[in-house]
């Protein structure tokens, strides 16, 4: 029978803790920057222009159809020797997965805006505003009703994703997390915390996000 | 001299085709300034696709347009107004549909004050003060505050016509304004309609209320396959059409009130 000993690692809740807050400092980040990207992707996609469209579309399968670790590994490793840059790692990982959770985030947007009547976008425009004036005020305010739940349960997964970052070296909960690993030798115990930490974040936030979906679908 | 009088809405040569059907197919047409016109038809005859290409919902393939001081030419060899132009004329008519389109999200007051505040940079307090105003004139001053999912069919339209009024149109476009209502509730909006025609409002009326049509409008326009079939004084057309189609069209209806 296995000896369980959690004691060892209160040596390491400060490096733990450590992680954890660059786990969560990179999910708020690439959240916000990946929903700006699939803002503008969403808005290109549905543009009249055909180069935006072809643009966006090109962008959006690219990401969404290639491995995420894939994506981590070559904008670390590749994009800096094509471009001549220097990249930190944190960068490589903000930057990558935004632009993954983007694309992601763009089909949800695209498809809230285009599940709302088009008589919405006609009732604005035939008082003489202009089409990004309708977007703003007329189509975003009512499709982000309908888009929120998909985007929260699209976060949980960014946060979830966030995990792999580790192999870039970037200090995040997983990465202290093998550190402490190495260390105590004492994998079970530390993965197992660590796995407990990453659900006790998430548990509360799946189910906030469930019962925002609830509230919504009621009032609708 | 007097300079003969122009019309307010000229019309030349408007033609449509989505795809292989060919939905307008070259249409002329004047309307004078006070003027209010009754469109009718059958399903399926070009009746809204008109209306919305007097306000650039939908762009011409070809033919000519002019309202007011505001021309256009379309189809080949001509470049399609811009995103800026276009919503400038349209801020010059107001256009009321059959499904309302009310925006949900506002109350009825910020629904009437949309316009004035984002396309004419009005200050709040104006456009609250224009807002109360029109919907005192269309009987809804006491719903300024309600959201538009708990108002009835009827007072949603109400609320539809002040919002295009706020923007101060010079011609007004109802596209069966009323067809979407519960008999009990088409009174209401069309008196709003026969005193917005008293105060000598430009109208373009899309109707299937042919008695309604009779008693207000000045015009009538009879359509058929996307083409004018017969035009005329509203009496004539409707209590003497000279067109076997009009006859036939009309025969479906109580022409009466
Ligand atoms: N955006 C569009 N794309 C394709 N076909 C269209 C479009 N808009 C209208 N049509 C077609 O054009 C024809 C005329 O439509 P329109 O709505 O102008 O008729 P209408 O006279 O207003 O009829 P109704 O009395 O039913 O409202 C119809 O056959 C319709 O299906
Ligand atoms: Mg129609």
């Amino acid at each position: 029978m296995y000896k369980w000993e959690f004691g060892i690692l209160w040596n390491y809740r400060w490096i733990l803790l450590d992680g954890t807050k660059i786990t969560v400092l990179l999910t708020l980040s690439v959240i916000v920057l990946g929903l700006l990207v699939g803002l503008i992707a969403a808005l290109a996609q549905l543009s009249n222009f055909r180069t935006f469209r072809l643009g966006s579309w090109a962008f959006i399968e690219l990401f969404r159809c290639t491995p995420l670790l894939v994506l981590l590994l070559w904008f670390y490793y590749a994009l800096p020797i094509l471009l001549g840059i220097e990249m930190t790692a944190y960068t490589a990982a903000v930057v990558t997965l935004s632009l993954y959770g983007g694309s992601f985030y763009a089909e949800i947007i695209r498809g809230g805006i285009i599940s709302l009547d088009r008589g919405q976008t006609e009732a604005g425009l035939a008082l003489g505003m202009r089409p990004l004036h309708v977007m703003r005020r007329i189509v975003l305010p009512q499709a982000i009703k309908r888009m929120s739940p998909p985007l929260m349960n699209q976060s949980i997964i960014q946060f979830k994703n966030t995990s792999l970052v580790s192999v870039l070296a970037v200090p995040d909960l997983l990465y202290q997390g093998q550190v402490a690993a190495t260390d105590t030798y004492r994998p079970l115990e530390v993965y197992t915390i660590v796995a407990i930490i990453y659900l006790l974040i998430l548990v509360p936030m799946t189910a906030f996000a469930k019962r925002a979906e609830h509230k919504l679908n009621k009032s609708n | 001299m007097n300079q003969p009088v122009q019309p307010k809405i000229n019309v030349r040569g408007i033609r449509k085709q989505f795809g292989d059907l060919i939905v307008l197919r070259h249409i002329d047409l004047d309307v004078m300034a006070g003027e209010v016109v009754a469109l009718i038809g059958p399903s399926g005859s070009g009746k809204s696709t008109l209306l919305r290409c007097l306000n650039l919902l939908t762009i011409p393939d070809n033919g000519e347009l002019r309202i007011g001081e505001d021309s256009f030419v379309f189809g080949k060899g001509s470049r399609l107004p811009g995103a800026k132009v276009q919503a400038s004329f349209r801020s010059r008519t107001g256009m009321v549909f059959q499904h309302f389109n009310l925006f949900p999200h506002m109350t009825v007051l910020q629904n009437v004050m949309e316009g004035p505040l984002t396309v004419k940079g009005m200050s709040k307090t104006k456009a609250q003060e224009l807002a109360n105003q029109l919907l005192a004139k269309v009987g809804l001053a006491e719903k300024a505050q309600e959201y538009p999912d708990f108002l009835s069919g009827g007072q949603k339209q109400r609320v539809a016509i002040a919002r295009a009024l706020a923007m101060e149109p010079s011609v007004m476009l109802f596209d069966e304004a009323t067809s979407a209502l519960d008999p009990e509730l088409v009174a209401e909006v069309l008196q709003v309609m026969r005193d917005l025609a008293r105060e000598g409002m430009t109208m373009i009326i899309v109707t299937h209320e042919i008695a309604f049509a009779r008693e207000v409008a000045s015009k009538v326009i009879f359509m058929r396959d996307g083409v004018i079939v017969e035009q005329g004084p509203a009496l004539q057309v409707i209590d003497q059409p000279a067109e076997e189609a009009t006859r036939s069209f009309l025969s479906h209806f109580h022409t009466r009130s």
